[in-house]
């Protein structure tokens, strides 16, 4: 017995890995502190009371904030540890199975398990208060969503310590990742980590774009709509459109691992390429769903540190659109190198550099925008200045592989991995900081530390270039991504030790982000006006953090970028608070199933990834009785009491 | 569209033709493909029309698709989730037969 | 009195119609009819996406069952005149429920459900038959294909099923009201949507395999 049970932990576990045994502890102590820490301050309730349950997108934001922040920490941990492996030629620091394993994972995570929930935590936040709600559309299925999220990258990461991780890239392509190659549990946690997490994010797209649709304040037609709510919708509509596409190539792989199909198999007929023609339909529309609301955030920024209105406010709302458009017809320059006909590769080339026009239109309208202005360089507007020229960089490097001839040089050599390092860290992490800045005192009520933070954001930067201009050079000199050493008569060892420097002055800024938010806790300025930046939008003329209904009157907008027309009017909330008498507000009640229903979910994926088939339909069972559950009830929906709205606004000092 | 909601007098004239013509654009269909009348290219282009036209009984005939509350959305919503759909077919089929003669 | 949906558009005049309609009453009912609208074009991408995997290896048999040898013209024309006719009696439920009439609106949805259960069981059969011939899933590249495809369009239905289900045990219990009437019409979406992809499997799938 004892013997049984040993012989299944050495499987089940991950062994014999110095550093994993490491991580295991740190884990165990980590659980153990929070279970003690809750314990011990009888926070138990708190936590279930007011955030598990919670439906209210402020929460919910922060919930994802937390989650984005860390996993950006493990998946730059996982950097780091491939830098510190290439920094010199023949190093044998990581062996190549556990290479292939990290790049797996920091490539996954960074693209589904950070930059999408970092940006689920500004939609949440930013969207309903922009937009003069009081919620989103639909409260319950946002927190679906979250816990979905939560749920799956929980499984995800769970490969590190149980199975083993997934090792076959983030692009996770067939035939190495069917069964005859890759035996493993760990390509199974991919699989099912993101498709669980996906369905969530489907569920988002859907949830934000008849928010923008549906519930804006009176007055606020779709013209004068703030740009940050432009690109959200811009990028919903991608989301719900290129999802369907990962559901389907990640759903077909499962199938062929766990029902033995041949979709992506070399034998009985599969076609591989399949996969990678599925996998991009959704992938490139992906690069845009995580860049365009980082553009929406720099519109805002901009403008609001600026002290102008946006410039070319139409142009920019007709190249969101265009590029949620067009990012549909591009995918197939991923794989210009498959021999497609010269018909297919000089449409793709064409239609991927057409992106490129729109995108300029917008760099324009944004440099015009502070020609003149009065410009204040706080941080957001920091890292919105450091975005430019990075971004024209990137994207200048991603005309050059839009070339589908010059593409067979560059394709899969360290010039790509520069190139898309370049505009998803110089558009969309920039971006995502920006914002994080930006609205950081509407989420928590103080400001982030100015002094500590441009520490962090000049670290990052430098770090930046250090760490991916050589990568272009290692490119042209033919060092291809993902080989786990080289030897030192490549003539790649300067570059590489370079790049690596970069990725460690990067991995410092971040330690400053910590502390800057560490430090600010204590000791950051306190938002008591609710308007820290002399803001333009709605979010900024109600109090910080906003009080739980958002707005205790909706306000009638009248003109583009409402607050400050508001101001210039010499109106404000609080003078509508004293001149209109308070009313009851409907709000949606708390809830518990979104969390137990994707904790089934997660029995369900975990059941999958193991082949324990009972699990998996015991997970699938509950989460069909929870659907019931919800369908049938019907008191989801409660009113806030007058008196409770005039009291709130009077503790806030608003009346 | 029925917008009276008090009255039960009306016969629902509307879903009857609706399912005559879906039934009738089914049958066509068959008689289609079991007569051989035409080569494979030809009746699959039609056939093709005759789906398309049974869409367009489902949306107008059942799903009161012109039924909205303010803007009408959803509709610009299907235009792309159509068009998406047809440039995710096309595309394939056009990216993908780069290896037809292996098969 | 306020609500999360506090602001109705201006341009919402032109469209009266809907306004006397009992699923737009609460202020939830547009929300959740637009958002359905949009999930159905999700799911439409869903099925585009695996028709073109279907398309591309259609024809990658492997010496095994092609379309033409295993499809039979009387199995999926009756599974097509249950479907169609499921979405005509579905439609038949939405009609009776704007005309108040409860006790039609629940014959209506029953009837939807005996015909889908129908259809279910023929695909079932059908499965079943294919299996016993040796044209399995795992037999070939077209066949995990097929299977798949037209199998995710009958576990839609078999979803559909449930849920119509739940919601005759709540048109019984608190009879046509706001709420009721969203849900009903929702799913009369849903069930001729499925509908829709079906007549294309019917068409791709099925006649293609006859034509050819």
């Amino acid at each position: 017995m004892f013997e049984h049970i040993r012989s299944f932990a050495s499987h089940f576990f991950v062994t014999g890995e110095p550093m994993i045994y490491a991580s295991d502890v740190a884990i165990v102590l980590f659980l153990v502190g929070i279970i003690f820490t809750l314990t011990y301050l009888k926070k138990w309730k708190w936590l279930w009371r007011e955030w598990i349950t919670t439906v209210d997108h402020k929460k919910i934001g922060i919930m994802y904030l937390i989650s984005a922040l860390l996993m950006m920490f493990r998946g730059g941990v996982d950097a780091l540890l491939m830098r510190t492996q290439l920094a010199l030629p023949n190093q044998t620091f990581l062996d190549a199975e556990h290479y292939n394993q990290i790049f797996t994972t920091h490539g996954t995570i960074m693209i589904l398990f950070m930059a999408m929930p970092f940006l689920f935590a500004l939609f949440n936040i930013a969207v309903p208060l922009q937009l003069g709600a009081r919620d989103v559309a639909f409260p319950f299925l946002n927190s679906v969503s979250f816990w979905l999220f939560f749920f799956g990258a929980l499984l995800f990461n769970l490969s590190f310590v149980i199975g083993g991780s997934p090792d076959a890239g983030w692009t996770s392509y067939p035939p190495l990742t069917e069964l005859g190659f890759d035996k493993g549990p760990g390509e199974n946690f991919y699989l099912l980590g993101i498709q669980i997490s996906g369905i969530g994010s489907m569920a988002t797209g859907i949830n934000f774009l008849v928010t923008i649709l549906k519930m804006r304040a009176p007055g606020m037609t779709l013209m004068r709509l703030p740009l940050f709510c432009w690109s959200v919708v811009a990028s919903c509509i991608i989301i719900i459109f290129a999802f369907p596409a990962l559901t389907v190539a990640l759903a077909l792989l499962l199938i062929d691992r766990v029902a033995d199909a041949h979709f992506f198999t070399m034998l009985h007929g599969g076609n591989p390429m399949m996969f990678i023609n599925l996998f991009w339909i959704w992938g490139h529309p992906e690069v845009y769903i995580v860049v365009l609301p980082a553009y929406g955030i720099y519109s805002e920024v901009v403008s609001t540190f600026s002290g102008k209105k946006i410039f070319g406010y139409k142009t920019m709302v007709i190249s969101l659109m265009i590029i949620s458009v067009v990012s549909y017809f591009v995918w197939a320059h991923h794989y210009f190198t498959m021999g497609a006909s010269a018909g297919v590769n000089s449409f793709f080339a064409v239609a991927s550099m057409l992106i490129g026009i729109p995108t300029g239109v917008k760099v324009f309208n944004w440099l015009f925008t502070m020609f003149r202005g009065r410009i204040q360089l706080k941080l957001p507007m920091l890292w919105t200045l450091a975005f430019i020229p990075c971004f024209a960089m990137g994207g200048a490097t991603g005309i050059m592989l839009a070339v589908a001839p010059a593409d067979y040089q560059y394709h899969n050599s360290y010039f790509l991995i520069a190139h898309f390092h370049q505009t998803l860290i110089g558009g969309v992490a920039f971006g995502l900081l920006a914002g994080m800045y930006y609205w950081w005192p509407k989420m928590f009520g103080f400001s982030l530390n100015e002094r500590l933070g441009r520490w962090a954001f000049w670290f990052f930067n430098i770090g930046f270039y250090v760490c991916f201009m050589p990568q272009y050079f290692l490119g042209f000199m033919g060092m291809t991504r993902r080989v786990y050493t080289y030897s030192g008569d490549t003539g790649w060892t300067s570059f590489n030790f370079i790049s690596s420097i970069g990725a460690y002055l990067m991995g410092i800024g971040f330690l400053f982000i910590v502390v800057q938010v560490l430090y600010s806790i204590k000791y950051g300025e306190r938002d008591l006006t609710g308007d820290p930046w002399n803001g333009r939008t709605l979010e900024w003329a109600i109090a910080s953090p906003a009080p739980h209904y958002n707005f205790a009157h909706i306000p009638e907008v009248t003109e583009r970028d409402a607050w400050w027309d508001m101001k210039a009017r010499g109106e404000s909330l609080i003078k509508v608070n004293q001149r209109m008498a308070f009313k009851p507000i409907h709000m949606p009640k708390n809830s518990g199933l979104p969390f137990i229903m994707a904790v089934f979910f997660f029995i369900s994926g975990f059941g999958f990834v193991f082949n324990w088939y009972w699990m998996a339909a015991l997970g699938l069972l509950g989460v069909g009785i929870c659907m019931i559950v919800r369908s049938n009830n019907r008191d989801s929906e409660y009113y806030i009491p007058a008196e409770d709205v005039e009291k709130t606004e009077a503790a806030l000092g608003r009346v | 569209m029925n917008g009276s909601t008090q009255k039960h007098a009306l016969f629902p004239i509307k879903n009857v033709i609706g399912f005559g013509l879906s039934l009738l654009l089914t049958f066509v269909a068959i008689a289609l493909g079991v007569s051989h009348a035409l080569a494979f290219g030809p009746v699959m282009m039609i056939i093709m029309g005759l789906a398309v036209l049974q869409i367009i009984v489902q949306l107008f005939f059942f799903m009161h698709f012109t039924e909205s509350d303010g803007p009408a959305y959803h509709i610009i919503g299907l235009a792309i989730g159509i068009i998406n759909t047809i440039a995710i077919i096309a595309g394939t089929l056009w990216i993908m037969t780069f290896n037809s003669q292996v098969h | 009195m306020s609500t999360l949906n506090h602001y109705k558009e201006p341009e919402k005049q032109s469209h009266s119609t809907t306004s006397e309609l009992l699923e737009y009453q609460r202020h939830d009912g547009p929300l959740n009819i637009l958002g359905f609208w949009i999930f159905l074009a999700t799911d439409l991408l869903l099925f585009a996406c695996l028709f073109a995997t279907y398309l591309v290896i259609r024809t990658h048999v492997d010496g095994g069952p092609t379309d033409k040898d295993l499809f039979e013209i009387p199995g999926f024309t009756i599974e097509t005149i249950l479907l169609l006719a499921s979405s005509f009696t579905g439609s038949l439920a939405v009609y009776e429920m704007r005309h108040n009439d409860k006790k039609r609106l629940l014959g209506w949805l029953v009837v939807t459900v005996l015909l889908g259960l129908g259809f279910i069981g023929i695909e079932v059969s059908e499965f079943l038959s294919y299996i016993r011939e040796g044209a399995t899933m795992q037999r070939s590249a077209f066949l995990s294909a097929f299977f798949t495809l037209v199998g995710t369009h009958g576990s839609h239905v078999s979803l559909g099923i449930i849920w119509m289900i739940s919601i005759i045990r709540q048109v019984a219990k608190y009879g046509i009201e706001p709420i009721n009437a969203r849900k009903v019409f929702i799913i009369g979406l849903y069930w001729h949507f499925l509908d829709i992809v079906w007549i294309f499997i019917f068409t791709v799938v099925y006649m293609t395999g006859v034509v050819s």
